[in-house]
């Protein structure tokens, strides 16, 4: 299989004559919905991390493993006999909020402003949360099945949990967004980002205010693992395929957090899934690093430093 | 203590370190002694970000695609060859190169702190998934399989400059890798010591000030950052010459991140810092897979966890700053390091 | 070094074994040094759920050989190390059996790459070396023993038996795998035997081991609309694509057959309705219902009571241990040399997958393969075939007339 991964034999062709004109519509249908989702997989993912590094300047390294323990909460309580919806997206949220609040107080609290440090920091804890996932539960657990059906475009197949992942990443998208612009404690997150100095003299408590974010960050990061828990490989070590992709989408979007990292998964998403489709996989990683440095390279401050200045 | 004395200090470790290198292998057995020989290959790699990092300020998440680079073009060259000579400058010279023209790209472009660390993250990525793919007869340079993910095995190892057929013993091969550590060592001291390490010094600390002054930040970076990359290549050599082997997993982001955690254990703007790290770590590494009662992965995670919380300067600052604060109290704290943690801190 | 190795591994291991064992048999044996047999597996790490069976497959060996008097008279002790899933860790363990604890045989590495990796060291210091895992084929060094299966074995078989025996005769297949070297060659052998059969390959896919996201390739995969998808996806973040593919509804619109499904633990990680009808075909499977097999299972299972899924690894393992075993009796020593020799004679064991017997031009080994489908999360084995031979490395490799060959040939077909 050299050089050409994606081997349409030739004579396949004669047998398989090109699409009817209203099939090539059902496909180009479906793969809009697959790059659509993918995106939107990956905005869920990298959300969490964006809200702890946009924030806080702090990158979470075992960002990754936080979305695991959202995956083994959601299908730990749902083997358990939990409704497989309230263990996805109130189990798992809460439990790894939670997660996140303790080790905010033992470990982040003491690194704010050390970048370096955070990083080093949270890689040992990444470490620590995989050996102590395996030593507990091993290397294998039972999975849940993916809810809801399958639908039919044309002569094609896809999910209806693509399109509930779809609207789950709105919702979140909203939500946060809500949060972050219309109440009080999203003024003041925003002003303790903008300046914490400042905002401790006007008698906010900036330490409180990093302890809330950081719980919200993990618990957004836990909803994402109990989202992609049924249609996942659920391992221990299952949080490493994600951390250089959202690292890379987080820092690749810039400082705000919603514009940018939503630009940036919708870019990174696009271009993964198409240039998944076009040629093979691999070359579709390679095409989305490509177009990460090039991004890089032409906006230095993110997408959102150079195009949505000053937004959320 | 004056200047002269502590030069003629240094000195002296250098020639005890010299000849501890040298006496070695008749003390000790083969296998820790090829144990060290794989020690001293990495903390050559270790030295080459500490430079960059410590004294350049340049952040590479990506060390290892030079180290990678290196042992690749080394293996691929001396297959070819059948000569480790060339092999191994030609292991030195194209990182060195890739690292001019990935520097140019992002110094040139000036691209600031974080997105650096991504961008040579991202390359690293690349690479491995580049490499990955190799494998099957058509990825073939010369008489060399690239051989996809089960990598290139059997790769000559080091023999006498020029003399295919004279291979160099395991002790030998000590000799090789622990002198070309003192050299590494020695060299960047020096490059430290000149005008050209001094103004990166500079540079590092500020780069406007030192622009206004009539330097260009961008050369002087470009020039830090190839030394690394020719250095992490020259590491690249010796460690495919200690297992005989290269893979792609060379690249590995986990090989990236444990280089930083090295210089942070050790002690990021000193050099022995780094090597003090590099050998503690992948001494503990060794240790904690011939156990059975915990889980690997959770050792190492408690200790490094431990270490920032507790010792987050890293072990030679802090022994110095202990040792000078038992000496004199009054006496200046190293400027280097307080000074270039300051910047990294601010560099977001 | 205060806290060794030796120190650990006696009070894990041998100190349990000797007093175990029956005390007038083993007077005799316990005075002489032990012989070290080496393991190098992976127990933590991505590659750990593989490692893991392995390990407790390989000491449930030596206890037995212990229990029953020892070798040549001397007891057997495991030194083990944990390679971490990482590649440097085998090199330098592999030093370490080799250099310092100078054991008299290692039986290890999983991934191709970590094969070879300590397969230079290997030779270069003298030390007998099994390979127990199924793998892509191709190694010829005489200083190795590979003892699992190659896709000869196992898609020779799997391939006509999921053309002709599914819902309707399959012509278009699809072929997808993971994106290394094991999978390409195994997507080689696919579409040969597809071709053989006289079917045609629609499609090839392969993907790297982290991707995670399978939609864009069912979507592919629909459109080129195969009777039959082959599968050589490999490890935890593929598991995905049958849970995606599912989730599409595509379960029951296109049979699926695998090299690689159920070799860890699959089926036991998905529902019923996720892997149900998937085909699969190995050197051994824990449901096997041989006398042979059940014994080996409870065994393993009363050694180890959380043990994973005991696939081909393990088995492979413990009858490649044994196969060294067989060796040293006959060759009354546990010299490289001598040892090889003995096996090379062409020598068996009964094992848990039925007779494993040593061929000596590739040093692998003809096997048993049999043919499962999942049923209710697990295997229902449908068929035996009886002495596979490791036809494809035959086709390149043969170390009675080239005895120093060492490497691996990528084999083409």
């Amino acid at each position: 299989m050299a050089g050409g991964r994606i081997v349409a034999l030739s004579d396949s062709r004669e047998q398989n004559p090109l699409p009817r004109p209203d099939d090539a519509m059902d496909l180009s249908l479906i793969i809009a919905l697959d790059v659509v989702n993918g995106a939107a997989s990956l905005f869920l993912l990298c959300l969490g991390l964006a809200i702890i590094f946009g924030m806080m300047k702090i990158i979470n390294l075992a960002h990754g493993e936080f979305v695991m323990l959202g995956a083994y909460a959601t299908v730990i309580s749902a083997n358990a006999g939990l409704n497989i919806w309230i263990a996805m997206l109130v189990v798992a949220p809460l439990f790894v909020g939670l997660v996140g609040l303790v080790i905010e107080r033992c470990l982040i609290r003491f690194l704010y402003g050390r970048l370096v440090d955070s990083m080093l920091a949270t890689w040992g804890l990444s470490l620590c949360l995989i050996g102590l996932v395996t030593t507990i539960f091993g290397n294998t657990i039972n999975g849940v099945p993916t809810p809801l059906g399958g639908f039919q475009v044309g002569a094609y197949r896809s999910s209806w949990y693509t399109i509930f992942l779809l609207a789950m990443a709105l919702l979140v998208m909203a939500l946060v967004y809500g949060v972050l612009r219309f109440t009080r404690f999203g003024l003041v997150a925003r002003a303790v980002m903008l300046n914490p100095g400042m905002a401790a003299t006007l008698g906010v408590n900036p330490a409180k205010i990093y302890m809330a974010t950081f719980g919200i960050g993990a618990a957004v990061t836990g909803l994402a693992g109990g989202l992609l828990a049924p249609v996942s490989g659920i391992t221990p070590v299952m949080g490493t395929a994600f951390v250089a992709k959202c690292f890379i989408t987080v820092v690749g979007g810039g400082a705000a957090i919603i514009s940018g990292t939503l630009s940036a998964a919708g870019l990174f998403g696009f271009v993964n899934q198409l240039g998944a489709f076009l040629t093979t996989p691999v070359y579709g990683e390679v095409i989305l690093f490509l177009t990460a440095i090039l991004l890089i390279r032409l906006l230095p401050q993110g997408i959102s430093g150079r195009f949505f200045k000053g937004t959320l | 203590m004056p200047a002269s004395l502590t030069l003629g200090l240094q000195a002296l470790a250098i020639l005890a370190a010299v000849a501890l290198v040298a006496v070695l292998p008749t003390y000790l057995e083969l296998f820790t002694l090829m144990q060290l020989t794989l020690f001293a290959a990495m903390a050559v790699l270790a030295l080459s970000l500490g430079f960059i990092w410590g004294f350049g300020g340049i952040l590479s998440f990506g060390q290892t695609a030079f180290f990678g680079l290196g042992g690749y073009t080394y293996a691929i060259a001396a297959i070819n060859f059948g000569d480790s000579t060339n092999a191994i400058l030609l292991a030195i010279l194209f990182p060195a190169l890739f690292a001019a023209a990935l520097g140019y790209f992002v110094f040139y472009g000036r691209i600031s702190e974080v997105y650096l660390g991504v961008i040579t993250l991202t390359v690293t990525l690349i690479l491995f998934n580049v490499v990955n793919s190799t494998a099957g007869d058509a990825y073939t340079i010369g008489q060399a399989r690239l051989g996809g993910f089960n990598g290139i095995p059997s790769v000559p190892t080091f023999n006498l400059p020029y003399t295919p057929d004279a291979v160099l013993s395991p002790e030998a091969g000590w000799w090789v890798t622990g002198f070309a550590l003192i050299a590494v060592y020695l060299l960047m001291r020096l490059l430290l010591a000149s005008p050209f390490g001094r103004i990166a010094v500079a540079v590092r600390e500020n780069e406007t000030r030192a622009a206004l002054l009539g330097y260009d930040p961008r050369l002087i970076k470009l020039g830090v950052f190839m030394v690394g990359g020719a250095v992490a290549g020259l590491a690249g050599a010796l460690y495919v010459n200690w297992g005989a082997f290269v893979g792609p997993t060379i690249f590995s982001l986990s090989l990236s991140a444990e280089i930083i955690i090295w210089i942070t254990v050790g002690g990021l703007g000193t050099l022995i810092g780094p090597v003090v790290g590099c050998v503690l770590i992948q001494y503990l590494n060794a240790k904690i897979g011939s156990q059975q009662a915990f889980n690997s992965n959770l050792v190492l995670g408690v200790i490094l966890v431990g270490f920032v919380l507790l010792l987050p300067k890293g072990i030679v600052p802090t022994l110095r700053n202990g040792l000078a604060g038992l000496g004199r109290k009054a006496r200046r704290r190293p400027v280097t390091e307080s000074a270039a943690r300051t910047q990294i801190v601010g560099a977001e | 070094m205060a806290f060794s190795r030796r120190d650990l591994l006696r009070t894990a291991a041998a100190v349990p074994l000797s007093t175990l064992a029956m005390p007038a048999l083993l007077r005799s044996a316990r005075a002489e040094t032990p012989i070290l047999v080496g393991s190098l597996h992976d127990q933590s790490g991505p590659i750990a759920a593989s490692g893991t069976p392995m390990v407790e497959s390989l000491k449930l060996g030596i206890e037995e050989v212990n229990a029953a008097g020892g070798l040549l008279g001397r007891p057997l002790q495991l030194v083990h190390y944990d390679t971490q899933s990482n590649i440097q860790m085998y090199s330098q363990y592999a030093q370490q059996l080799a250099v310092r604890d100078k054991v008299a045989v290692v039986h290890g590495g999983i991934t191709s790459a970590s094969r070879e990796a300590i397969r230079p060291t290997f030779n270069r210091f003298k030390v007998l070396y099994f390979y127990n895992v199924l793998y892509e084929g191709g190694v010829c060094d005489r200083n190795t023993f590979c003892t699992g299966t190659t896709p000869a074995q196992t898609v020779e078989k799997l391939v006509p038996y999921a053309m002709t025996k599914g819902p309707k005769p399959a012509k278009k297949v699809y072929v997808i795998a993971a994106d290394y070297n094991y999978g390409q060659i195994t997507a080689k052998w696919m579409q040969k035997y597809v071709k053989d059969n006289g079917g045609e390959t629609v499609a090839v896919d392969f993907f790297p081991l982290d991707v995670t996201n399978f939609g864009p390739t069912i979507s592919k995969i629909q459109s080129m609309k195969p009777d039959l998808l082959l599968s050589a996806l490999v490890g935890g973040n593929h598991t995905a694509f049958y849970r995606q593919w599912t989730s599409a509804g595509m379960k029951d619109q296109i049979p699926i057959a695998s090299t690689t499904f159920g070799l860890v633990n699959e089926p036991s990680t998905l529902n019923a309705a996720e892997s149900d009808g998937i085909l699969g075909a190995y050197g051994y499977f824990e449901e096997l219902t041989t006398p042979a097999s059940t014994a080996y299972v409870a065994k393993l299972k009363k050694q180890s009571p959380g043990i994973p899924y005991i696939s081909e690894l393990a088995a492979a393992t413990y009858e490649g241990f044994y196969l060294w075993v067989e060796g040293v009796k006959k060759a009354k020593s546990i010299d490289r040399m001598a040892v090889t020799e003995a096996l090379e004679t062409g020598l068996s064991f009964d094992g848990p997958t039925g007779k494993v017997t040593v061929d000596h031009a590739t040093h692998h080994v003809t096997r048993n393969a049999y043919l499962a489908v999942v049923k209710d999360r697990k295997w229902d084995v449908r068929e035996t075939y009886p002495d596979a031979k490791p036809q494809d490395t035959a086709a390149v490799c043969n170390l009675i007339k080239n005895p120093r060959e060492n490497k691996q040939y990528e084999i083409s077909i």
